[in-house]
């Protein structure tokens, strides 16, 4: 919300303080300042990166230069046509100004004029906004000669000097605008953007920003006579009466009436404010509506009395208030024609449906040029109402903004005579007495008691009840000390204090503001540090990150939302947790892959590295139909690329194959000592290579599945020629398994070392050789480990020759050759019985 | 003989003057010294000798090879340094040449950031409390002292899941790690319903905003949030334990203020800005010449929130605060885009 700093004014003394102070004030109270808008104020110079608290924009006006200056005479220029030569006089000395400004156009030729026109001059040598350029660009006026008339100064725009971008006219400032006087203290400003909490609505207007800020720096706030000005004629109450169907969603109805209003521009001052704080200025008329509710909080209609009159058939016009049907139409002030809800709030008279209630206007009943009489409403609605009627059409305006936050009930007589004063002044006319006002449910004034201890408890101050009335009397509260307790009663301009807990809390937070957050001390808990509990869930995928990392593998984090075509590339489901409001088409569903969602970082780098090994811990989305999906938690891997990282000495290297992925795997389990594993290939796996893949057992459950990417999957993708190898766990499954922390004791006797080199048929397992190694050594043999699978024509078709290094040792004495020897036939014997294996010489 | 021992020894220190590489001073033993050489020959001679002539023969002899030894060791150890010298001048590298890498693994960037917070929170007592993505409404929302149609549900756009006959309690993405302050509280009032014990945790976790995706917004980050329940925690507290986090995370010296503010879940509620830790708030662009960062959210929990985690609030009392792990790398790396988080590019990754 933008706020004109003179408007302030008009309710604070703000002498002393910078523009930076009040904007600092406001922000460390909750009302963060966005930026600072100088408008003719002097704004302070930063020097290329030198700090400055706030953002800031604008223009300060020279005082010397830009002053009020007053056009006496208008004379057509003797070169050209489309200009006018102004003789007009600053204050010291006549000056001749052109100008092609359309809003001075029509006087030329008239000579000297009966009236003088009071506008904003600047000198020769100011530097303001170029009026012509796109957007905001500084210049500096300069002496020269156009069509032969020397040329040095000119009358500015709104666009020159940075009040708006309009650029198509001159100002022209009201009579009373006393010549001669420097711009910038006649009407130089700053504007506060300022951010308003959703707890904040009673602030969305000039007086709530004063009263805070009178409140924060102890210091008055000036209140404005909100009493109806002086009334004439029949009164209103005999004109027109109120039926409100429904008190919830229309608690209170206020009308008022002006009679013989002349509709024109309203004065520049006030346009100048309007326009300021953001509103379009457009009559005096709609400008008082608007004027009255930025500075007041009470956002106004005004209706064409006479539309309404005729449409009563000259009787007396009774307004009623109801929910819209389902299907209702009506045309809004923005010329659309909306079909309306039941959720929907009408103002209506007899004959039908006049405006959307607190939202917008209707157009048959809204003020025209040749409006006469004014019947101005101000009214409280059903926030929520509101809120979902704006929503709904799309309508987020002034009005809706702050009903949709919730305005007190109070406020909407106060906003109809403010209202109705600001008419009487800007277009004549005459208030008629008395209001019409509905008021079948006054909002309960919120009531708290608080205690000394209460404030200890929860803000961790002293404060002597007396103190806390204080503090809290500054923003409007009642307080009231009973015995040990202060009894806090809620100013009625806001609706944001409960009772109960809820009030006790919402009270101490304006304790707490008024006291300033910074001085509330900065204490260490006395309170007792619970016992410390793990979080063994957490901490085993923490534990699981660090193995990957140490064994090459990069993490990623990806998006949750995918959609089904492009994780059906690998993975193909058909239910799906759905986003209703998807913010596009890609994210469209939670992921069910995590491999998908790896496989994707993979593509996407493809490009950048010569190897990838790649994992992602976290969840997958299983839905339940209506219900909360399951969140599984899995483990992804994806590896492809170069299995050593290439150098200037190093040209190849081998591609990572499945046995890479295998080996990473292998350590990882044994990182988490999990024991008891076994490898069985599998063709299930549509995603994978019906020869080169295989599932990961611990025990007798499955945990995982890896494998080399099938090619007609990998084809869906560009990645690249090396195989791609994935994996993907179930880290729920694994995390469940209880891990084997034992180790083996480092025997003291030696070992001794021997390979052997074993001819079997291509069918027959390593695994299955391993195991009989094993199985048969007993505990003599420590090691068995693979070092050379082996075929040649040799050895004959359909065989392979395994070599493996074994480890001899006993836990009890150094064994030797012979010891050796005799391991190693029982070894051979058994694989001859069982596999038919040779011993190869 | 002795004439010719004499010989011997000249010719051979003679040629041994020539020598300057280590093969020459084998060769030169094996021709001197070694079995078939001339002196060798001497003493395999000396049993042709007389009785008498043996011995002089033989200790000359003898004398001729530990003298010629001698020179030899001398001049091995000569040449050696010399070979050693040569050898230490010739192989100089380029060390400008760059050294072989490796496939190394890292953790993504905002893992390691969880990292450093969550390690600072354990040593204060706030452990890690972790709960679900996909949540209702209720639990995101309404427990949280958000109303239906509340105003407070503009400041955090959702992402709905489809759903039917939910009513008021559809299912959403959790635009917040709040909700696992209401299940962690039922969560340890449900040990003790009548004397719930106090509450010390950290809530880390992936959240979701209905936002486009450009430079500034996301439609993910994570979030971290530490909550304390007990019978006597104040705001002053509050004040105490941001200002301990804040030095443990940012230095020593850093600064902070605590702006009011509004969070439905907390009241009083704070932002706080930490002096901003580029340019110690002098003004930097990061700070956008501000001198200030807005670092965290906090508060102290609202009645209603103690109320749906099973605490009585006029009893307990607590405070939340909240903070983008994303974020603090944005501000401490300058990382101009947050896109770059969950783009996994690897060369964004490769940086951390």
């Amino acid at each position: 919300m933008k706020i004109p700093l003179s408007w302030l004014k008009d309710f604070i003394d703000l002498s002393g303080l910078s523009v930076e102070d009040v904007a600092r004030k406001l922000t460390l109270a909750g009302m963060e300042v966005d930026e600072i808008l100088y408008v003719g104020l002097p704004m302070p110079v930063y020097k290329e990166g030198e700090k400055h608290e706030f953002k800031t924009n604008g223009i300060g006006w020279d005082k010397e230069k830009l002053v009020v200056a007053e056009i006496r005479e208008v004379n057509p220029h003797p070169n050209a046509d489309k200009l006018t030569l102004l003789d007009l006089y600053d204050g010291q000395q006549d000056q001749v100004v052109l100008t092609g400004a359309p809003n001075i156009f029509h006087l030329k030729g008239t000579g000297k004029l009966e009236k003088p026109i009071k506008v904003a001059y600047a000198k020769e040598g100011t530097t303001l906004y170029d009026g012509h350029a796109e957007g905001q660009v500084l210049m500096t006026l300069k002496r020269a000669k156009i069509r032969g008339v020397d040329s040095y100064s000119m009358v500015c725009s709104e666009k020159e000097l940075g009040i708006t971008d309009e650029s198509d006219g001159i100002i022209i400032l009201d009579d009373d605008a006393p010549v001669g006087m420097p711009l910038a203290d006649y009407m130089g400003d700053a504007v506060l953007d300022i951010s308003i909490l959703p707890n904040m609505a009673r602030n969305a207007n000039v007086i709530g920003i004063a009263r805070e800020l009178a409140a924060m720096l102890g210091r008055e706030l000036k209140k404005n006579s909100n009493q109806l000005p002086v009334a004439s004629g029949q009164s209103v109450k005999e004109l027109v009466e109120i039926e409100i169907t429904d008190p919830e969603l229309n608690p209170r109805f206020v009308l008022g009436l002006i009679r013989n209003i002349e509709i024109k521009p309203s004065p520049y001052q006030i346009q100048r404010r309007l326009k300021l704080a953001g509103v379009r200025a457009i009559s005096n008329i709609v400008d008082a509506t608007n004027y009255a509710m930025i500075e007041y909080g009470e956002p106004l209609h005004a209706f064409d009395y006479d539309v309404l009159k005729k449409r009563a058939g000259d009787k007396k016009i009774k307004i009623s208030t109801r929910a819209a049907k389902d299907g209702e139409k009506l045309k809004t002030l923005d010329g659309n024609e909306r079909t309306l809800t039941a959720m929907n709030v009408l103002v209506c008279d007899e004959k039908g449906s006049l405006s959307l209630a607190g939202v917008m206007g209707g157009s048959e009943s809204e003020v025209t040029d040749s409006t006469k009489n004014i019947l101005l409403e101000g009214a409280a609605w059903n926030f929520i109402n509101i809120r979902r009627t704006a929503k709904q059409h799309n309508l987020p305006s002034e009005a809706s903004f702050r009903f949709s936050r919730g305005v007190h009930p109070a406020m909407s007589e106060g906003g109809v005579s403010l209202g109705l004063k600001y008419m009487a002044e800007w277009a004549g006319g005459a208030v008629a007495p008395d209001l019409v006002d509905a008021y079948p449910l006054p909002p309960r004034d919120a009531v708290v008691e608080i205690t000394v201890n209460d404030v200890k408890r929860w803000l961790g101050i002293d404060l002597t009840l007396e103190k806390t009335a204080e503090l809290l009397k500054r923003l409007e509260f009642k307080c009231e000390v009973k015995g040990d307790k202060l009894q806090v009663t809620s100013p009625n301009h806001r609706m944001d204090i409960g009772e109960g807990v809820v009030g006790v809390a919402d009270v101490l937070e304006e304790v707490a503001r008024s006291y300033g957050y910074d001085n509330i001390p900065t204490t260490t808990m006395a309170d007792a540090l619970p016992p410390q509990v793990g979080n063994p869930i957490h901490e085993w995928e923490e534990h699981l990150r660090d193995l990957l990392v140490a064994l090459g593998l990069q993490e990623v984090v990806s998006y949750r939302m995918t959609s089904p075509e492009k994780e059906g590339r690998i993975a193909k489901h058909d239910e799906y947790v759905r986003l209703a409001n998807p913010i596009a088409p890609e994210k469209s569903v939670l992921r069910r892959s995590l491999v998908a969602s790896v496989i994707d970082s993979l593509e996407k780098n493809i490009r950048y590295s010569e190897a990838f090994s790649f994992f992602e811990i976290g969840s997958v989305f299983v839905p339940h139909k209506n219900e909360l999906p399951d969140e599984p938690r899995k483990l992804a891997i994806a590896m492809t690329g170069l299995r050593e990282a290439t150098a200037w000495d190093v040209k190849d290297s081998a591609k990572l194959d499945f046995f890479d992925l295998k080996g990473r795997i292998e350590l990882m389990l044994s990182g988490l000592r999990l024991t008891n594993i076994s490898y069985t290939a599998t063709s299930a796996y549509s995603h994978l290579h019906p020869g080169k893949a295989a599932e990961v057992k611990a025990g007798d459950k499955v945990i995982g599945v890896f494998g080399e990417m099938h090619p007609l999957v990998k084809e869906q993708y560009e990645l690249g020629d090396s195989p791609v190898l994935v994996a993907e766990f179930d880290l729920d499954t694994m995390r469940a398994i209880s891990p084997t922390y034992g180790i083996k004791t480092i025997p003291e006797t030696p070992s001794m070392y021997e390979d052997i080199a074993l001819i079997v048929d291509e069918s027959v397992k390593a695994e299955t050789v391993e195991a009989l190694i094993k199985q048969t050594g007993g505990r003599s043999v420590t090691n068995v480990r693979l070092f050379d699978l082996y075929r040649d024509e040799k050895i004959g078709a359909g065989k392979k020759s395994l070599a493996y290094a074994l480890t001899y040792q006993a836990e009890d004495k150094t064994l030797t050759d012979a010891d050796a020897a005799a391991i190693r036939n029982k070894i051979v014997k058994r694989l001859e019985k069982e596999v038919g294996a040779k011993l190869r010489s | 003989m002795q004439d010719k021992l004499n010989e011997i020894e000249k010719a051979a220190l003679a040629a041994l003057a020539e020598v300057n590489d280590p093969a020459a001073v084998e060769a030169w033993r094996v021709t001197h010294l070694g079995r078939s050489s001339e002196l060798m020959g001497v003493f395999s001679g000396l049993g042709k000798l007389s009785k008498e002539e043996r011995p002089t023969v033989g200790q000359a002899a003898n004398r001729v090879k530990v003298a010629l030894e001698a020179a030899l060791e001398e001049k091995a150890a000569v040449v050696k340094q010399a070979a050693l010298e040569k050898s230490l001048a010739e192989e100089k590298l380029d060390v400008t040449l760059p050294g072989r890498n490796k496939h190394i693994g890292r953790l993504h960037p905002s893992t390691q950031q969880l990292r450093r917070v969550l390690s600072i929170l354990a040593e204060m007592g706030f452990q890690v409390f972790t709960s679900r993505e996909v949540e209702t409404d209720e639990f995101n929302f309404q427990h949280l002292n958000f109303p239906p149609h509340h105003p407070a549900r503009d400041m955090q756009d959702t992402f709905f899941i489809e759903a039917e006959n939910r009513g008021d309690n559809p299912i959403l993405m959790r635009t917040h790690t709040s909700p696992g302050q209401i299940h962690a509280m039922r969560y340890f009032a449900a040990t003790d319903p009548n004397n719930p014990p106090p509450i010390r945790i950290a809530l880390p976790g992936m959240c979701f905003r209905y936002e486009q995706i450009t430079a500034r917004s996301e439609v993910q980050f994570n979030q971290v949030e530490g909550l304390a329940v007990g019978k006597n925690i104040t705001f002053a507290d509050l004040k105490g334990t941001i200002a301990d986090f804040v030095r443990r995370m940012f230095g020593e010296g850093a600064r902070l203020r605590f702006r009011a503010s509004y969070f439905p879940f907390t009241e009083p509620s704070a932002e706080v800005d930490v002096e901003c830790f580029v340019c110690g708030g002098k003004g930097c662009q990061v700070c956008k010449n501000s001198g200030w960062l807005e670092i965290l959210g906090c508060g102290m929990v609202h009645p209603n929130v103690l109320i749906a985690g099973g605490y009585d609030p006029k009893v307990y009392s607590g405070y939340a605060w909240g903070m983008g792990p994303e974020r603090q790398l944005m501000l401490r790396n300058k990382v101009g885009d947050i896109r770059y988080f969950w783009g996994n590019d690897v060369r964004f990754l490769e940086q951390f």
